[in-house]
């Protein structure tokens, strides 16, 4: 008898799973973005399963709540809408999907492969709180925080640059 | 309380990066391939994180802290092109984007 | 006087380059050519005097010019050889080439490579003479290339007309082959023995070889294959009828008296080799024997005059090899030499007939000339009788008779080969009398435009006296002879009724070829016609005409597959691999600038294979 973890792990991973491919195939823009929000809000109960409970936090919080927010806005702003199905339709006629499919498969397997055929011993049963995580950061992984933030700097910057050109050419 | 293998997860992240992949190479519309791209990503975090829970460090799930940055950092400077590309081509098409010829 | 032995052959070769460097005029030319061959045969008959008169120490003089080069270990002189064999070759050649050459002033006149001409026939003579007189087979090897190229050239002259040039090129491609064989000859024996001097090699080989060893019968062997070449013997014969292409004197001089000799001097000279070699020797006699046959039945249908002498020559030479073969030595020679007067006389009477007849070859479009051209008429039935064995007159009865009964008699003789020859003198006389009756007798198709000069008629009349009398001295030739070459059947002692027996056979078989060719050309010319164009006769007519075949089959076995290779290498296929290598790397150029399409998913796709494939290498390895 599984326990609930497990349970709740197979059951978010086959959510996740599932609006993943709903995600990929759907011919409006807008509930593709949906349905991602349901595939990461399973992934973020898979991470508390796992025994991580900030990330599962800053899954919803930073992926579902911020870029996929990102990636509303400009759905809004191109006016991408129930106007394109039909272009959609077109793209995903049935020769386009052999080369994905196999390519995809092959790796999936491939990956599975990699995985199963090494036995693995038990995993360490530990619930990690922010805490720990937090000590971790500023502690041995401090460069890689400064680095970051000075990733993120940069995308701003570049972000901003290339928004303001476009901003400019309309006026 | 047993934890969940790392097998299981990690299985969990190879599914969802190859379903990122099949998305990628599958839809024509630029904004779909970078949703496809952030899908990728989300497998590959899935895949640390599970493998951190293993031992049970904080290593996991730091790394997946630096790849939601980068995630981030991607999608705003990704979009902005994007926008860029559809002010002047009009269009969506992946295949616009086609000038740099061999 | 021996000591102007080296005159012999250094004036023809002197004469030879001055006719070639300087632009003389026909009359200057003509005196040039001849001048110096006459002057090379007085020599010659002053040397020979001398060394009849006394002999000097072992029957053998050796006059040595300078050292060629010194290689390691292979040392070989200029060096002139005088013995009573290579002087009878040396005397024939020089007096025969002379006549010739005085024939030629005439004949050629008025063609524009007059000098060129001479200069061709006298660098001929001149290695011919070098070859004849050689001490060392390397220094005959000199003069033998010499001769092949004065040929080739020679049978060509006329080069305007590419027939004449196959023609030159066949002779000197089909020599080649000999030649090689030759060669290797040569490089075997001085391998084996150590020297190229030929006397030298005959002692050591006598000394070192045992009777039927692999040494000398390879020698032996590849020293037949040159002969058989040059002189033009089976398998190598084809060349010849096609050299009647030359001009005619070019034919009497070196494809009927001379060059196709050179073989026979070739085995004569090494005669000691053979007979160590008892299977080689037993090789040429059957090859003379064979070449006799199937030469006379092809003069038997040939309807070009100068073709029917070609194989006429082809079959006397084998008569000589038949007696090489059977180690009759003197006879081969003897009728060497008496070949070389009526064959050259053949020749020259048929060159008179088809220049008198406007340049006409065919015998059949010949007829009753006899009464237009009267010395022709003469001394070519002179000739013809010589050379078909008229008894007791002629020389050429002489000498064959005397191969006849060697073919028996000799040491490797035998009753079949006995035959063999009688059945070659039958068929002799029969070629040689239907050529005379369709060319001098019946009536005339042809009209007579010239009439020759005294320059023509004069070499043949004298030719003509030695067609004759040249037989009478066969018997102070043998006993000359035998002190270098062994074999004298007891010639005074009186004939054997063997011998007896054997010349009153070849006198009959000589009638009966007479009566036949009679009876069948000039008689009753319907017969003949008849017999031709019957089934079995017309199978047999055109299946000798070309030569029992020969050239056919040549084309099909060695012409066709070089020709083939030389045509598939045209394109150069080594070079290919080389530049295969380039067009290897053009294409994968072009195959790999197609994957820089500028299309995003393409690269993407590429990307996502580019990963399996390097999981796939972790996989498995």
């Amino acid at each position: 008898m599984m326990n609930l973890m497990e349970i709740a792990f197979f059951a978010a991973g086959a959510v996740a799973v599932i609006a993943t491919v709903l995600a990929i195939t759907r011919l409006v823009a807008v509930h593709a973005l949906l349905y991602l929000i349901v595939s990461l809000l399973a992934v973020a109960v898979v991470f508390y399963t796992m025994g991580a409970p900030l990330v599962a936090a800053l899954e919803v919080i930073i992926y579902a709540g911020a870029i996929v927010v990102l990636f509303v806005f400009v759905v809004m702003m191109m006016n991408l809408g129930v106007q394109d199905r039909e272009i959609e339709r077109k793209w995903l006629a049935g020769r386009a999907w052999i080369g994905p499919v196999i390519l995809s498969a092959l790796l999936l397997v491939e990956v599975i492969y990699l995985i199963v055929r090494v036995p693995v011993s038990a995993t360490v049963s530990s619930v990690l709180t922010p805490k720990q995580i937090g000590l971790a950061l500023y502690g041995p992984y401090l460069l890689g925080v400064e680095l970051a933030s000075m990733l993120l700097l940069g995308a701003l910057v570049g972000a901003c640059h290339l928004g303001r050109t476009r901003s400019e050419a309309r006026q | 309380m047993t934890a969940i293998p790392m097998a299981d997860g990690l299985v969990l992240g190879g599914i969802l990066f190859a379903l990122g992949l099949a998305g990628l190479l599958l839809r024509r519309n630029l904004l779909l391939i970078l949703v496809s791209i952030e899908i990728m990503l989300n497998g590959a975090g899935v895949a640390f994180v599970a493998a951190g829970s293993r031992w049970g460090q904080a290593d996991g799930q730091v790394m997946f802290l630096f790849i939601l940055a980068a995630a981030a950092a991607e999608v705003s400077v990704g979009l902005a092109l994007l926008l860029t590309h559809y002010h002047r081509r009009q269009t969506l098409d992946a295949d616009s984007v086609n000038e740099m010829r061999g | 006087m021996l000591r102007l032995l080296w005159l012999v052959p250094a004036i023809p070769l002197a004469s030879a380059l001055a006719l070639a460097i300087l632009r003389l005029s026909q009359k200057s030319a003509a005196w040039l050519g001849t001048c110096s061959i006459a002057a090379s045969s007085v020599i010659s008959l002053l040397v020979s005097i001398s060394f009849l008169n006394a002999p000097p120490a072992s029957s053998a003089y050796t006059q040595v010019l300078w050292r060629w080069f010194d290689v390691n270990g292979l040392r070989p002189e200029i060096a002139l050889y005088l013995d009573p064999l290579s002087l009878v070759m040396m005397v024939v050649v020089a007096f025969v080439s002379f006549l010739i050459h005085l024939y030629s002033t005439e004949f050629m006149s008025g063609d524009d490579g007059y000098g060129r001409f001479f200069a061709y026939l006298n660098l001929f003579v001149g290695s011919m003479l070098t070859l004849v007189l050689a001490d060392n087979l390397l220094l005959l090897y000199l003069g033998w290339e010499g001769v092949g190229l004065c040929s080739y050239l020679l049978i060509g002259f006329w080069y305007r007309d590419p027939a004449n040039g196959r023609a030159g090129r066949k002779a000197f491609i089909v020599t080649r082959a000999g030649d090689t064989a030759m060669v290797i000859g040569l490089f075997l024996l001085f391998h084996d023995l150590g020297t190229l001097n030929i006397q030298d090699l005959m002692h050591r080989a006598a000394l070192q070889w045992p009777t039927g060893s692999t040494g000398a019968l390879a020698a032996a062997f590849l020293l037949l294959g040159g002969a058989v070449g040059k002189s033009a013997q089976l398998p190598l014969q084809t060349w010849l009828p096609d050299a009647m292409a030359g001009p005619t004197p070019v034919s009497a001089l070196i494809h009927a008296a001379t060059m196709v000799t050179a073989g026979v001097y070739l085995i004569a000279r090494t005669h000691t080799l053979y007979s160590l070699a008892p299977q080689a020797q037993f090789a040429v006699a059957v090859i003379g024997a064979a070449t006799l046959l199937m030469a006379g039945f092809s003069a038997l249908t040939q309807h070009d005059l100068k073709r029917v002498l070609a194989y006429s020559t082809i079959s006397q030479i084998g008569y000589m090899f038949l007696a090489l073969g059977v180690g009759a030595w003197p006879a081969a020679i003897f009728h060497f030499m008496t070949h070389a007067f009526f064959k050259a006389l053949l020749f020259l009477g048929a060159g008179i007939v088809i220049e008198s007849l406007g340049g006409e070859h065919d015998i059949f479009r010949m007829g009753g000339l006899r009464r237009e051209l009267p010395m022709t008429f003469w001394t070519f039935l002179i000739a013809g009788c010589s050379l078909a064995g008229l008894p007791l007159i002629t020389a050429g009865a002489f000498s064959k008779g005397w191969i006849v009964w060697g073919a028996y008699s000799a040491a490797d003789g035998s009753a079949g080969l006995w035959v063999v020859a009688l059945v070659g003198v039958f068929l002799t006389a029969l070629y040689t009398f239907r050529m005379i009756f369709l060319v001098f007798f019946g009536q005339q198709n042809s009209q007579v435009t010239r009439k020759p000069g005294q320059a023509m008629v004069i070499p043949c009349l004298i030719l003509a006296f030695f067609s004759i009398a040249g037989g009478y001295i066969r018997t102070p030739i043998a006993s000359y002879l035998s002190t270098v070459l062994p074999w004298n059947p007891g010639t005074n002692r009186s004939p054997s009724f063997g011998e007896m027996f054997s010349e009153g056979a070849v006198a009959l078989v000589f009638f009966l070829g007479l009566c036949l060719a009679y009876m069948l050309f000039l008689r009753r010319r319907d017969y003949s016609t008849a017999l031709a164009s019957s089934p079995a006769g017309s199978v047999l007519d055109r299946f000798w005409f070309s030569d029992w075949g020969m050239d056919w089959l040549y084309d099909r076995l060695f012409v066709r597959p070089v020709v083939w290779l030389a045509k598939a290498g045209k394109s150069d296929p080594i070079d290919g691999f080389y530049a295969g290598v380039g067009r290897l790397n053009e294409i994968a150029w072009r195959g790999l600038s197609l994957t820089q399409s500028g299309r995003l998913r393409w690269y993407a796709a590429a990307i996502a294979a580019g990963t399996i494939v390097l999981i796939g290498v972790v996989i498995f390895s």
